[in-house]
């Protein structure tokens, strides 16, 4: 059993007691411990179930790399599912549950699975599940559903906050064990901008734990002299608990960090995103430890060696009191001495080379260890934990020769350099026969803008595995990339690091190597998603040769750890049953972000009320002030309705119609886009973005244009007045104003930039105000001022400029209603003013503010079009029937060549008509109009569409426009539309004028 | 992310900061012309692994279109310039082939 030491533990702090819960229950740690450290303290071994057999699981590693202690941390709007308990700092209050079993840790009926095991190889599901087809959406999906996920997804609302932090700088440097501190170091001390990023809390990295000594002194001693002189350098910024989750294109990096994991209570954002562009970006990530495959390495109590000494060195918690190690190299013996050292039994090293001779071995042997060589692991024996293990020879299939009663395993099968930050970016790897690794390929770096690589590996990270040559790779690495970056390194020496020599490791990827098929059914390599050495054999004999297809079929590396543990063991596995070599087979890719960033940091404060900005108009406070239900409209908000006590939204648009149409409506137009076009050429240029003729629009006149894409469908519609011989005004769509402008630019900039015009969207300079009904004229004159309004001095589709009362106002006489209409654009500091007057004065004729719905209603009975209803990208002018809106006498425009493709004058496109409800009710939104026979699907064929459709109040009866074949040809036709039911609806065809066909009302 | 420098204002602008517009130097087909020549104009873009001239606008800064000379694969920029030209000019062709002797413009 696991169990806290009396001794030892160089990150706790023994006098600081901490209480947190797991499961439920009660247990106490220290300061400094983690969640890991602090649950083997209390003798829990059992953390987690894996994913798909429910095998119980012990923590396996000490570090970011943990595919097994999952937990789900915090409660409520805290809770956070899937968290490491290797990398969660300890603080009093921590509530944990694991994850992944039903009923309990302890006993989980999903155990079957494992029982079951042999029936449920890599592709079980893709191969059980095709046939028959209805049994997957009612048996399959339900029971499978039931029992999978990892971890629970949280209910609440995120209560914590999250921000960005945005930095440039020259170097940033990912890791702070020995490697990234002496780069900081040389890159700080040559007047380089330098960010230091390490994960944890704690600097120096491996180098104290492995016994290392700098400059003849504790590894310890060097991380805090030279930390101490990096905090003294105005250009070097560190940050622990920040990990450079990604490198990406140009020098950008994402780095993440734990702001306030650990103190919860603090008035901190929870994590904090870093967005930064640098020059260089050095990987001191160091390697990883690899776990052996032999059978039964997956139970609770087999434990990786480094972390087993990990958790005895840096915070004084035993895994077992008599410990196997296993091994295929030199390393692992540290793991041996070390508890030893603590005072517990290492009853044998099984070390599966041939002999084992080093200084490490010796120094295990003088303490009395008996060292095993040539020998491997046939079995552990035990259910919920290590009861003893069983040795065979390495070279044979398996016979036991022997059994080793002991209650832990320390396994290692040797290091892999962390490369991930070299190969986000497209850094490529080299085989490395001796150390059996990959390591960065030097020739063949990520690229940045210049073509120059932009990574740097230090260290381990590099291959540099051995403590003696770390400090001089990273030394002469970061001396070159500073040259890179016109820095000069200063002329220090670079220090001496120590440690005994270590022999070659042995590439052991099976253990024995003559194992047969049942016990390769035993040996895990990816922990989580229970992937073993029999299935990734299975794939390749399958014929899943190509890595990437393997890792899919197998789920191997698809885990939350992404096959940081085991995925060599998984490639070189499958290299063995094609007969390949490691490298042909290749790696899968390597993805950031490292390990998972949460997503509250990577929303930041993009979240509520800032999620997006909020454009206002004048008006708006006038409109919340009095009950507006809102319509969201582009990043605008404007009223739907303004619903009254007791009121439906419907109640209300029928309202504000009636009043409109029998006396006054007020409408906030301000969000609709103002573009103006000037110069010399504006007439020229109005020409070729407006399908109809505006050359020769007269000032103080105003025409109705549509703007097509050079595809010749239609983007944009809206009234254009010309202000002066050189200036047009170009009413758009509210939502469309931004795109439409970067349109004009666009053709301006890139095809006629010796054409003299200017363009500017004056949308937020002014304020405008429908005012609509027969009375509109009488509440305008009231207002008083020097604009004749009359019928004849302002016609329909004219406008004036002048004094409305005290306002500075420009009166366009246009209508979207069919009614007596006038727009007042007023500029924007005197809008709420505006408003309130055209309310005060229009009083008696019961003005009535109306909303987006009320304006679409009223279009659509006069049967305007709106782009967005009518038109979705591939409607042209012609189908909707505005071929008088196209001018013939012009050479060009944008879109003429493309209306004059053979699809879009073929005569059976589907055109503009009016559709009436025989039973008069509201056709659904987006039906279609059926035709006889199937499709080549075997779908039933159409023949037109509902692009609008509402209740008209004014006619009392649902009235819609659509898309029908022939439509204008077809009217009085019966058409059948469908439903999301079986139900169908009948609908005739009519003109799409349902309203004063002949104009009289606006024209007044 | 990809960094572009602004030729007009200086900035080097974020990949966020930018709109994308295509394939750069495209001659324009209008009325009259062949069904073959503007379904090209329109429609046909090469795709290049490799040298590639592109539109980009500053979007959320000056406002104006640029041209970049770029790696498609390698994302390695040769450099941006003014839109108001019919072709990449002298500098930047040199710039190309000084890092990329091979190529050729099609």
């Amino acid at each position: 059993m696991s169990t806290r030491l009396s001794t030892g533990g160089r990150l706790i702090d023994r006098s600081r007691q901490l209480t947190f819960t797991f499961n439920g229950k009660s247990f106490k740690g220290v300061e400094g411990d983690t969640l890991a450290s602090a649950l083997l303290a209390n003798s829990q071994t059992i953390m987690g179930r894996s994913f798909k057999y429910h095998r119980p699981r012990g923590v396996m590693t000490s570090g970011a790399e943990e595919p097994n202690a999952l937990m789900g941390l915090g409660k409520g709007a805290k809770f956070e599912p899937n968290q490491r308990a290797t990398t969660t700092e300890l603080f009093d209050g921590l509530t944990a549950e694991s994850q992944n079993h039903w009923p309990s840790l302890d006993w989980d009926i999903g155990e079957v699975n494992a029982a079951l095991s042999r029936f449920l190889p890599a592709g079980f599901y893709y191969k059980t599940f095709i046939h028959p087809r209805p049994f997957w959406k009612h048996v399959f999906e339900p029971v499978i559903r039931q029992s999978a996920g990892l971890g629970k997804v949280p209910k609440e609302r995120d209560a914590d906050r999250y921000e960005h932090f945005y930095a440039h700088v020259d170097v940033v440097i990912a890791g702070g064990g020995i490697a990234g501190l002496q780069s900081a170091l040389e890159a700080g001390r040559a007047g380089a901008r330098v960010l230091l990023c390490e994960q944890t809390p704690h600097f120096g990295g491996r180098a104290p734990v492995d016994g290392v000594s700098i400059d003849g002194k504790p590894a310890e001693d060097w991380v805090a002299a030279t930390l101490s002189e990096l905090e003294g350098m105005d250009n070097v910024h560190i940050r622990p608990r920040t990990m450079v989750a990604g490198v990406y294109d140009h020098g950008y990096v994402i780095a993440y960090e734990r702001v306030a994991d650990h103190t919860p209570e603090a008035d901190a954002p929870r994590h904090r995103l870093w967005r930064i562009r640098t020059k260089q970006v050095i990987s001191a990530t160091g390697a990883l430890e690899r776990p052996l495959s032999f059978p039964g390495n997956d139970k609770p109590g087999v434990m990786l060696a480094s972390a087993m000494r990990d958790y005895i060195v840096n915070w004084g918690v035993s895994a077992g009191d008599r410990t196997v190690v296993v091994t295929n190299n030199d390393d692992a013996y540290r793991t041996a001495i070390a508890i030893k050292q603590a005072g517990l039994d290492v009853p044998c090293i099984v070390d599966a080379r041939p002999e084992a001779n080093g200084a490490l071995p010796d120094q295990a042997r003088a303490l009395g260890i008996e060292v095993k060589t040539g020998m491997g692991i046939a079995g552990v024996k035990g259910l919920r934990g290590v009861v003893a293990v069983k040795l065979c020879r390495q070279a044979g299939e398996g016979a036991v020769v022997e059994e080793v009663v002991c209650d832990a395993v320390a396994m290692s099968g040797g290091w892999s350099p962390v490369v991930h930050l070299w190969s986000h970016c497209g850094g490529k790897l080299n085989w490395d026969e001796a150390g059996a690794f990959f390591r960065p390929d030097h020739a063949r770096p990520p690229t940045s803008h210049d073509g120059a690589g932009f990574v740097t590996c230090v260290g381990s990270s590099d291959g540099a595995l051995y403590a003696a040559e770390v400090l001089p790779n990273t030394s002469a690495a970061t001396r070159g990339m500073l040259g890179q970056i016109g820095k000069t390194a200063a002329d220090a020496p670079v220090v001496q690091a120590d440690a005994p020599d270590e022999a070659p490791l042995a590439p052991i990827w099976m253990m024995p190597q003559g194992a047969g098929p049942k016990k390769r059914a035993k040996m895990w390599l990816d922990f989580q998603n229970d992937v073993k050495v029999s299935d990734v054999q299975l794939a390749a004999r399958e014929g899943y040769e190509s890595v990437e297809h393997t890792k899919r079929y197998t789920t191997l590396g698809m885990a939350t750890d992404q096959g940081k543990l085991s995925n060599i063991n998984g490639l070189a596995i499958l290299a063995g049953e094609l007969n390949a070599a490691i490298p042909q087979v290749g790696t899968t890719t390597f993805r950031p972000p490292y390990t998972p960033i949460s997503m509250g940091a990577i929303a930041g404060e993009a979240r509520g009320d800032v999620f997006q900005p909020l454009r206002r108009t004048p008006m708006q406070d006038w409109h919340e002030a009095n009950g507006a239900h809102w319509e969201p409209v582009g990043q605008w908000r404007r009223p739907y309705c303004f619903p009254r006590d007791g009121e439906s939204h419907r109640q209300a648009v029928n309202r504000e119609i009636t009043a409109t149409r029998n006396s006054l409506g007020l409408l906030d137009a301000s969000t609709l886009g103002k573009i103006i076009v000037k110069g010399p050429d504006a007439g020229r240029f109005m020409d070729m973005l407006y399908t109809n003729m505006m050359s020769t629009l007269k000032p103080g006149k105003c025409r109705y244009g549509l703007m097509c894409s050079e595809n010749g469908f239609l983007m944009d519609d809206g009234v254009v007045a010309r202000l002066d011989e050189d200036t047009f005004l170009c009413h758009t769509t509210t939502g469309g104003t931004e795109s439409i402008h970067a349109h004009m630019e666009d053709w301006l900039q890139c095809e006629w930039w010796d054409w003299k015009v200017y363009t500017a969207n004056v949308t937020e300079q002014w304020a405008q105000v429908a005012v609509v009904g027969p009375n509109a004229r009488k509440v305008l004159q009231k207002l008083g001022g020097d604009i004749d309004l009359s019928k004849d001095a302002l016609p329909f589709m004219a406008w004036a400029e002048g004094k409305l009362g005290a306002f500075d106002a420009r009166v366009f006489r246009i209508s979207f209603s069919g009614e007596l209409s006038f727009e007042v654009a007023v500029p924007a500091s005197q809008g709420r003013a505006l408003w309130e007057a055209l309310l005060d004065a229009g009083a008696e004729f019961d003005a009535t503010p109306y909303g987006t719905e009320a304006l679409h209603v009223m279009r659509a009975e006069k049967g305007f079009i709106m782009i967005g209803d009518e038109t979705d990208g591939t409607v042209i002018p012609q189908d909707l029937g505005l071929d008088w809106a196209i001018s013939k006498k012009k050479d060009d425009f944008l879109g003429k060549r493309g209306q004059q493709r053979s699809h879009m004058t073929d005569p059976a496109r589907w055109k503009l008509v009016g559709l009436e409800t025989l039973d008069g009710s509201v056709l659904p939104d987006g039906s279609y109009a059926m035709a006889e026979g199937e499709n080549a699907n075997g779908q039933g064929n159409t023949q037109g569409r509902v692009t609008s459709t509402y209740y008209s109040p004014t006619l009392d009866k649902g009235i819609a426009m659509g898309l029908v074949l022939n439509g204008p040809d077809r009217m009085g036709e019966v058409l059948e539309f469908n439903t999301t039911g079986d139900r169908t609806v009948k609908a005739r065809i009519v003109s799409p004028v349902f309203y004063d066909p002949e104009g009289e009302k606006q024209n007044v | 992310m990809l960094l572009l420098e602004c030729p007009y204002c200086g900035v080097k602008a974020d990949e966020t900061e930018l709109t994308p517009g295509g394939e750069a130097h495209l001659k324009r087909f209008g009325p009259g012309s062949t069904d073959e020549a503007f379904e090209e104009y329109l429609f046909l873009r090469p795709n290049p692994k490799g040298v590639h001239f592109e539109r980009w606008r500053h979007a959320h800064g000056c406002g104006k279109w640029f041209l970049a000379a770029r790696d498609t694969a390698t994302l390695e920029v040769f450099g941006t310039y003014t839109a108001q030209t019919t072709e990449p000019p002298e500098h930047i062709i040199d710039a190309i082939r000084a890092k990329r002797p091979d190529w050729s413009q099609a």
